[in-house]
């Protein structure tokens, strides 16, 4: 059962500079459904355009950001709602109760005069009626930080007072209080030491195992990916170009790019030297033609350079982008991939 | 710079309307140069005429032609201004250098000094001391009596800008390769302080014409020398509106009007310019 | 206590230097003067007819000469100042001789003061508050209006709007009373007649500085929210469907006011500039007559204490302000 699909979703950041338009395409053509009660992986390099796929996903896209085409649907049981068409009051309607959000840097997140108390009190306020049952809102917040293992003080401090950790568990646990079937998250853990980057993900996976709902997970980091994710996407230049099962992306990439990605992690025991992928990731501005990946790739053919590889199953849950990985299972429509589970 | 320029008077109406003003009203201030008459001299033309094909604007009570007298104060008020404005940029630019170069005991002295200045109500002070020298203050003293009372406010921001450029890696590796604090001053930190130099002049010279105005309407400034004070002083004090003679007394209103919304707007659009937030994606628009 | 020694001592040294400061400008500035106020006041007894042999002459003139603190050399004098400072006597009065500066301001006082804190608490509100909802709601029509409005009032001199209102409502639509604070022989036992008329005369004086004050504080309420409104908080508070009132007051408006508290207390600087130009415009009888009055007659004892007492009510502001600071953001509190 999907929860969320995207089908052919486009946003592009438009800049003016020296009175010329210009078209950032950090999102491009991006296409992918998300199933229920999984942990969905979205990975890549910054500036891949990961986490405006995550703005676009919230239906927060707001200038210089533009929606180009594309939609993207949520489904709530019988009910599809896509979410960049619909009303500003009827997206409120659909946030922390359906669809939630765990931003990335959760020190700027916090609004810095409040106590954190307050900031659950306008959270929750938005969608219960709490004002006309006294006590109401205290009880769920209480038991919601017990169940998560928070202390209940936290609710006196302001957001300076706690730690990094501390405040990043806190904003996980604003973005589940509703229970939520959905939870997107950007980089949760990436402003944390070691240690705490492992607790707070085991405490989103708790959650997820808890409460039963699915998390779309925005990290550039793969080891938090093999933690974590069920399946992983990766995105460059804007799309993805490889989407599979976890143990399938660790065990056999088969895009160059991902094989790189793979390649540069430590191994426990391996002592071999790490190889990154040559060069930098194109600007969004200007795409080199064809493939994105083709000037870093040194397998690359001719057609690479001339058009661009539709993302297609290569063998089963496993999707690619690449004209070299694809060509065995070449017959299967890509587009039929895409859209039919 | 001239590549600023042209980018912003492209982009940005408000400061295409600022920059027009402000080049036509440098343009009258020149002018004023071809006057026919000294326009310190009283009975020059016929008195209370409106304004006509002879004289532009009308002649006032004191029979001086209001077009060449505008003229005068344009130029008069924008030396004064500039000239306080330099000297306030001078003081500024030294402390908030001083202070955040050096930081220390240095910096906490400098910045009570310079909050001290912020704090202390100047027109009060002002009018103390112009109210001794009256008409001995001539355009330029004048200018630079508000250079020493302007800077205090700008010291800060300039010395706020040092600050977080200390911390920067560019210093420490051009103290590790030896240059020297001058050096380091005027190559490294300059091309960052000289925008908010600009900015803050643009409001430090909106404030002295201001304070020009307020002191000349109080008789407290050389009131033969005609400037848009001294202007208004001499319109209100000679009842002009009563009297009807509205030429008088609104040109130099008309002009204060348009010379300090120029001003104001030049400052909001270059502070605008020079936000971080904007800065960091203009930046990345041209490497895009 | 960390905070005291990190927070507030540094705050108190500051008021002492401003203070010091201000009182040494007042010291210095008028000994620069090229007139002898002793020999002035002497003159003016003389001239007033009466005969005096050259023995009381010279009496009188050590008297004058303790009275306005010239006795002694420049240092003694200067310490004399302090001394008397610290008491809150200002000296005499040159012109209304013997008459006390501190009784000359004590009349004009709460006039001024009566005026500047209605208008200035009232058009701090105002402008605050429809420069946060104009900012948070900026493409709305009636937002743009509004800026529109405040960007051309807000950079012209306080001193032409204080004279096209009298000339508009004073002189051409005769709506309100041209000068003074209250009509010219009315008893002052208090009644609603006085307080009515004293309410009528303080209106258009009232109003200018509330126009220009409320278009200030809107300029920059607005500008100040509109950056607010790209902060992460708010931004992630949009997302979670957090209501746009509760954004607009709690996260918006309520991160503004800081620095829009510490520019009031900085703002009563330039407030009692503009009190001394809305009272000359409209001759209200407060401290800024008084101040105009004073440099028309040359009167510098009464120059230099309006001038201290100016000093000391903003430095006292601005410590008062910083010692209320930390209860407003807790980031300082819990430093």
């Amino acid at each position: 059962m999907d929860v969320l699909r995207v089908e052919g979703l486009k946003a592009f950041y438009i800049v003016e500079s020296a009175g010329e338009q210009r078209a950032v395409k950090a999102v491009n053509d991006v296409s992918l459904s998300v199933r229920e009660n999984e942990v969905l992986g979205i990975a890549g390099e910054s500036g891949c355009g990961k986490s405006t796929l995550l703005k676009s996903l919230l239906g927060n896209i707001r200038p210089p950001l533009r929606h180009m085409g594309g939609k993207v649907t949520y489904l709530q049981g019988e009910r599809e709602v896509d979410i960049l068409s619909l009303g500003k009051e009827e997206r409120q309607k659909l946030m922390w109760q359906h669809i939630s959000y765990v931003p990335q840097g959760s020190l700027s997140v916090l609004n810095p005069v409040r106590r954190i108390g307050d900031t659950f009190r306008s959270f929750v306020g938005a969608h219960l009626e709490i004002k006309k049952e006294p006590g109401r809102f205290e009880s769920l917040v209480k038991r919601h930080l017990e169940d998560l293992g928070l202390p209940v003080d936290t609710l006196k401090a302001y957001p300076h007072q706690l730690s990094g950790g501390m405040r990043q568990r806190v904003t996980i646990a604003l973005a589940t209080i509703l229970k939520p079937r959905l939870i997107l998250a950007d980089e949760p853990s990436t402003a944390l030491d070691v240690v705490v980057q492992r607790g707070v993900i085991q405490l989103l996976r708790d959650i997820q195992t808890e409460q039963r709902n699915t998390i779309v997970m925005v990290t550039h980091d793969m080891a938090i990916h093999a933690n974590i994710s069920d399946r992983v996407a990766i995105m460059y230049a804007g799309r993805i170009i490889e989407e599979a099962p976890v143990e399938q992306i660790f065990m056999k990439p088969l895009h160059p790019y991902t094989q790189y990605l793979i390649g540069s992690l430590p191994r426990i025991g391996d002592k071999s030297h790490r190889i990154s992928a040559p060069g930098a990731p194109p600007s969004l501005v200007s795409l080199p033609p064809g493939c994105a990946f083709h000037p870093r790739c040194p397998q690359a053919k001719p057609i690479c350079r001339q058009e661009i590889p539709a993302l297609s199953l290569a063998a089963k849950e496993h999707r690619v982008a690449c004209f070299l990985a694809a060509k065995e299972d070449a017959d299967v429509d890509s587009t039929e991939a895409a859209g039919s589970r | 710079m001239f590549k600023v320029l042209t980018s912003l008077l492209r982009q940005d109406k408000r400061f295409l309307f600022g920059f027009i003003v402000m080049v036509i009203l440098l343009a009258g201030g020149a002018l004023a140069g071809f006057s026919p008459h000294d326009p310190r001299l009283w009975s020059v033309v016929p008195r209370d005429l409106p304004p006509s094909s002879k004289y532009w604007l009308g002649t006032n009570s004191m029979g001086q032609d209001v077009f060449w007298q505008a003229l005068w104060a344009i130029r008069n008020s924008l030396v004064m201004a500039v000239i306080a404005v330099v000297s306030s940029r001078i003081i500024a630019v030294a402390a908030g250098l001083l202070a955040g170069y050096r930081g220390g005991l240095i910096d906490r002295v400098l910045m009570t000094v310079t909050d001290s200045f912020v704090i202390l109500p100047l027109l009060p002070i002002l009018i103390l001391i112009t109210s001794i020298f009256k008409s001995r203050l001539s355009v330029t003293s004048l200018g630079i009596l508000l250079g020493i009372f302007g800077w205090a406010w700008d010291a800060r921001v300039i010395r706020s800008q040092v600050l977080s450029l200390r911390e920067r890696e560019f210093t420490y590796t051009a103290i590790l390769s030896g240059m020297s604090t001058g050096r380091i001053i005027f190559r490294e930190y300059m091309p960052f302080i000289f925008p908010l130099i600009t900015a803050t002049a643009m409001n430090n010279m909106l404030w002295a014409i201001g304070m020009e105005v307020t002191l000349a309407v109080l008789g407290l400034v050389s009131l033969e020398v005609p400037t848009l004070g001294t202007m208004i002083h001499w319109a209100v004090n000679s009842q002009a509106m009563l009297l009807g003679i509205w030429w008088w007394i609104l040109t130099p209103v008309v002009l204060c009007v348009f010379i300090f919304l120029a001003l104001y707007l030049l400052s909001l659009s270059i502070n605008q310019f020079l936000d971080p937030r904007v800065r960091v994606q203009r930046l990345q628009e041209i490497k895009g | 206590m960390p905070f005291l020694k990190r927070y507030l001592l540094p705050r108190i040294v500051q008021y002492l230097v401003v203070i010091f400061i201000g009182g040494t400008l007042v010291f210095i500035i008028p000994r620069l003067m090229p007139v002898d106020p002793v020999q002035q006041t002497l003159q003016r007894i003389t001239i007033q007819g009466a005969f005096l042999d050259p023995r009381a002459i010279e009496q009188i003139r050590e008297t004058l000469l303790e009275l306005y603190g010239l006795k002694g050399s420049l240092m003694e004098q200067y310490f004399a100042l302090w001394h008397r400072l610290l008491r809150g006597d200002f000296g005499p009065s040159y012109v209304q001789f013997p008459t006390p500066v501190m009784t000359l301001i004590k009349i004009s006082l709460p006039w001024t003061v009566g005026l500047l804190v209605t208008t200035t608490v009232l058009s701090w509100t105002v402008g605050n508050i429809l420069g946060g909802i104009a900012a948070y709601y900026s493409h709305r029509r009636w937002a743009q209006l509004m800026e529109n409005v405040a960007m051309v009032i807000r950079p012209i001199p306080y001193y032409i709007i204080a004279l096209a209102l009298l000339l508009l409502l004073a002189y051409a639509v005769p709506i309100f009373p041209v000068t003074g604070g209250f009509s010219i022989g009315r008893s002052f036992v208090l009644s609603w007649g006085l307080v009515l008329d004293i309410l009528k005369h303080a209106f258009l004086p009232a109003l200018s500085l509330a126009i220009v004050g409320t278009a200030t504080w809107f300029m920059t309420m607005r500008l100040l929210v509109s950056n607010l409104l790209a902060e992460d908080y708010i931004v992630y508070a949009q997302i979670a469907g957090v209501q746009d009132g509760e954004i607009l007051y709690n996260y918006a408006i309520r991160n503004a006011m800081l620095p829009q508290v510490t520019g009031l207390t900085l703002s009563l600087g330039q407030i009692f500039g503009g009190a001394l130009i809305t009272e000359t415009v409209f001759s209200y009888p407060g401290l800024g007559t008084l101040l105009y009055s004073s440099i028309n007659s040359g009167d510098y004892n009464l120059m230099m204490g309006i001038t201290l007492l100016s000093v000391v009510a903003i430095a006292t502001g601005v410590l008062i302000m910083d010692l209320i600071y930390p209860f407003l953001d807790p980031r300082i509190r819990y430093e």
